[in-house]
């Protein structure tokens, strides 16, 4: 099965490559991987999506926590969490056939971020079985996908978590455990609804 | 910061540990050393390691010059294994670095607290492959702890003791520091107390909750045949006395692995003996019919199950261990108690109940037969030397009191068998890794850390080969160490995988050696040849009483294999048993 591990790890030289030999040395293949920004300076945040059979997931994260720069690690995938991806998609397009993708973003809440004579950009965010839709309608479509980019898997979870190291590294609210409330399948469909970007 | 490399250190001082001074890079690398605490470090010399080289001579501290640097990281692993202390070794870059490697493993795989300092390019050249530059930060990345590249002068202290606070803390571990030679001419200001690392932050996966420990109560209250499986684990977490405690008041035979052994001694009543593929059968068989295991500090190493599907079937395991990654790894448990191993059992002790274990003892000790018939002391002499004789001479010599230093192979399960160790830490072998070579260097890092303490390398005639050019650093160090060869002509394990599982194909074990008594003479050393019984004891005592390091060559029989033995794959209690008739009895009804 696919696991998500979010790990807060020190922002050092190095690191990262001791989390990914970590997963190479246990033999679990990653299948995506997104490190970047938190809240707190000096702190990175890692999203590691990988295969391995359900019951490895303990032994995955004692490993990770045994990493010097290894702060918290979380199994997402076992809580209700807000899971994210974004591609970005370079798609052949002539005056033609532009409009009908125009429509077809609009349907999957995605944006044409760049239009060029012969392409256009769709830039995308949401799960990964959202973009997987989209990819697969623009194939049956004929449409040619000259380029693709996924960025991974983001996670974070529902509810009032925070990290029990942050809290104890700066004034970060008390931690609590998600309520029944986010659980809520009512939930879940408002957030698919209510995923369009901001900016 | 300036760079001309100089300070007015004067080593007697104390004063550089209460008030921040000025020192170069390499005067603060034996600085941070000497306080944590180092006495005696292991290496050998390099140019990118000559800085730290040249402030040597300032500090207390006993340099012992190698001959490869696998010595070194052997010796500084042997020196941790027989004490307890943080060994340290020391290389130059490149050639010098990689050489360490095989010794890291060795370390990594048996949780053995060591720190490695490598030289490194000066940091302006750092990634161009000049000359002697490896990348060793990312060669050992996966068989360390955890490892540095300090690059600046002012960031040597703090790396370097928080690899002590590392190597040292939790399960313990090799970390390697690899120091620039330009942080190591450059200086700064050392200030030992600033440098102090974050305190060691527990494993957060630790639990050992009330909940759990009442559960484990529980399962040992009920128990009939519950069997304590005693690891590395217990010399570790000093635990020694209340593995003890906990065996004797609830009448629990133990059985321990081979880094195990000296965790609990060998004369105890309770002491069944090494468990696994070439445990006795009794041993194994408690194991297989027990209905309680309780695991102390060891990680069901293939080599001690046998085959997982069949393992303890009908045991309820209780595991404690510091490491919650060895949690379910290997073998399912009923009950973890994750944390130290000491301080869950002192929480245990009180309120564990009295049994009554006579019944189940009684039922090892029919399996066991009687006593008398494993004396092989009181075997006639045949006119054949049996290594297993050489090591029942050797351990009636010491009374089971000396350190012994074992290579890797048949000799080693024989002394893991024949030698009964009463003392923690008695017995330095490599485990997890399996590395030959170890042996030679290793006793040297034991002899320097207990210099009082009589230590014997005991070899194959294979495996001394590989590191035997450290018999130049046993007389350069003077140091008393006495040399057991156990010489069959064959590199013997594998011929006995061979012999077993190959139709006796020996393919490339045949195996010519030097006459070792020569090579010893030409060090200088004194040596002996050994081919009948009847002369291993009087030259052990020889070698005993010779004021220096003494080389007994045994020329033992060439095809004799190590008995019992699982075959890969079989349950722990299908083992291969000694053919008979043997000069080696196992069982009464065997004789």
């Amino acid at each position: 099965m696919l696991h998500t591990f979010v790990a807060l790890v020190e922002d050092k030289t190095g690191l990262l490559s001791r989390v990914t030999s970590l997963f190479r040395r246990l033999n679990v293949n990653i299948t995506s991987l997104t490190v970047g920004g938190t809240e707190t300076a000096g702190v990175s945040r890692t999203t590691i999506v990988a295969e391995a059979a359900e019951d490895r997931a303990p032994r995955i994260m004692a490993s990770l926590y045994k990493l010097e720069g290894v702060l918290e690690v979380d199994n997402v995938g076992r809580h209700s969490a807000v899971v994210r991806e974004l591609a970005l998609l370079k798609i052949a397009a002539s005056q033609k056939t532009r409009s009908d993708l125009f429509q077809l973003a609009e349907v999957f809440r995605a944006r044409i971020v760049d239009l060029a004579p012969e392409s256009l950009m769709m830039e995308i965010t949401g799960s990964a079985s959202k973009i997987e839709g989209l990819v697969q309608i623009l194939l049956e479509g004929n449409y040619r996908i000259l380029e693709m980019a996924r960025s991974g898997r983001m996670a974070m979870r529902r509810g009032h978590h925070t990290s029990r190291v942050l809290e104890a590294l700066g004034d970060i609210p008390q931690r609590t455990e998600p309520t029944t409330l986010t659980g809520d399948p009512k939930h879940e469909t408002l957030d698919l609804m209510a995923e369009e970007d901001q900016v | 910061m300036d760079n001309n490399g100089k300070t007015n250190l004067n080593p007697s001082e104390a004063a550089i540990y209460s008030q921040p001074t000025r020192l170069t890079g390499a005067e603060t690398v034996w600085a941070t050393m000497v306080g944590e605490g180092v006495r005696d470090v292991f290496g050998y010399p390099g140019g990118a390691i000559l800085p730290v080289y040249d402030a040597l001579r300032k500090f207390p501290i006993r340099h012992i010059l190698v001959r490869h640097e696998q010595g070194a990281a052997h010796m500084a692993d042997g020196y941790a294994r027989a004490s307890g202390r943080v060994g340290v070794a020391i290389a130059t870059s490149g050639p010098g670095a990689t050489n360490l490697v095989t010794g890291i493993a060795t370390a990594m795989l048996d949780s053995i607290p060591m720190v490695c300092v490598t030289g490194q390019v000066s940091s302006k050249v750092l990634g161009t492959d000049a000359f002697q530059e490896i990348d060793i930060t990312g060669i050992t990345l996966p068989i360390t702890k955890h490892n540095y590249l300090v690059n600046r002068t002012e960031d040597i202290a703090p790396a370097l003791r928080e690899a002590f606070r590392i190597a040292k803390s939790g399960r313990p571990g090799p970390v390697l520091v690899d120091i620039t030679k330009d942080a190591q001419q450059n200086s700064a200001i050392f200030d030992f107390a600033a440098a102090a690392p974050a305190p060691y932050r527990p494993h957060p996966m630790l639990s050992a909750d009330s909940v759990a420990i009442r559960e484990a109560l529980e399962l040992l209250r009920t128990a009939k045949r519950p069997v304590i499986l005693a690891g590395q684990g217990i010399l570790h977490s000093r635990a020694m006395e209340q593995v003890r405690t906990l065996a004797e008041r609830a009448q629990i035979p133990v059985a321990c692995t081979l880094l195990g052994l000296t965790a609990f001694p060998a004369s105890h009543p309770l002491n069944l003996g090494m468990m696994g593929m070439h445990g006795e059968s009794w041993v194994n068989h408690a194991i297989q019919q027990a209905d309680l295991l309780i695991a102390c500090g060891m990680r069901f190493d293939d080599r001690v199950t046998g085959s997982l599907s069949t393992y303890a079937q009908n045991a309820k395991k209780i595991h404690i261990e510091i490491d919650p990654a060895e949690i379910n790894k290997n073998v399912r448990v009923d009950v973890a108690l994750v944390g130290d191993l000491k301080e869950i059992l002192e929480t245990m002790l009180p309120r564990m109940p009295k049994r009554d274990g006579a019944a189940w003892l009684r039922t090892i000790s029919t399996m066991k037969g009687s006593a008398a018939v494993h004396d092989i002391q009181q075997l006639p002499d045949n006119g054949h030397l049996y290594a297993a004789h050489v090591i029942n001479d050797i351990w009636r010599e010491t009374g089971g009191e000396a350190i012994i230093v074992t290579d890797v192979g048949q000799h080693q399960m024989w002394e893991a068998q024949y030698y009964k160790h009463e003392q923690p830490r008695s017995l330095v072998t490599s485990g997890g890794l399996g590395t030959m070579g170890f042996a030679l260097p290793a006793a040297i890092g034991a002899k320097v850390a207990c210099p009082d303490k009589e230590v014997w390398v005991v070899a194959g005639d294979g495996g001394f080969q590989m590191t035997s050019a450290e018999l130049s650093t046993i007389v350069q160090e003077q140091l008393k160490i006495n040399i057991a060869i156990v010489n069959n002509g064959y590199l013997g394990m594998v011929r006995q995988w061979q012999e077993a599982f190959y139709e006796k194909n020996y393919e490339c074990t045949p195996l010519i050696s030097p006459d070792f008594v020569k090579l010893a003479d030409a060090h200088g050393i004194r040596g002996a040849h050994v081919n009948r019984r009847a002369e291993v004891i009087p030259t052990v005592r020889e070698a005993r009483q010779h004021g220096k390091v003494f080389l007994i060559d045994f020329h033992v029989e060439q095809e004799d294999s190590v008995y019992p033995m699982i075959p890969p794959g079989a349950a722990l209690h299908e083992m291969i048993r000694r053919p008979k008739p043997s000069p080696l009895v196992e069982t009464a009804t065997e004789i």
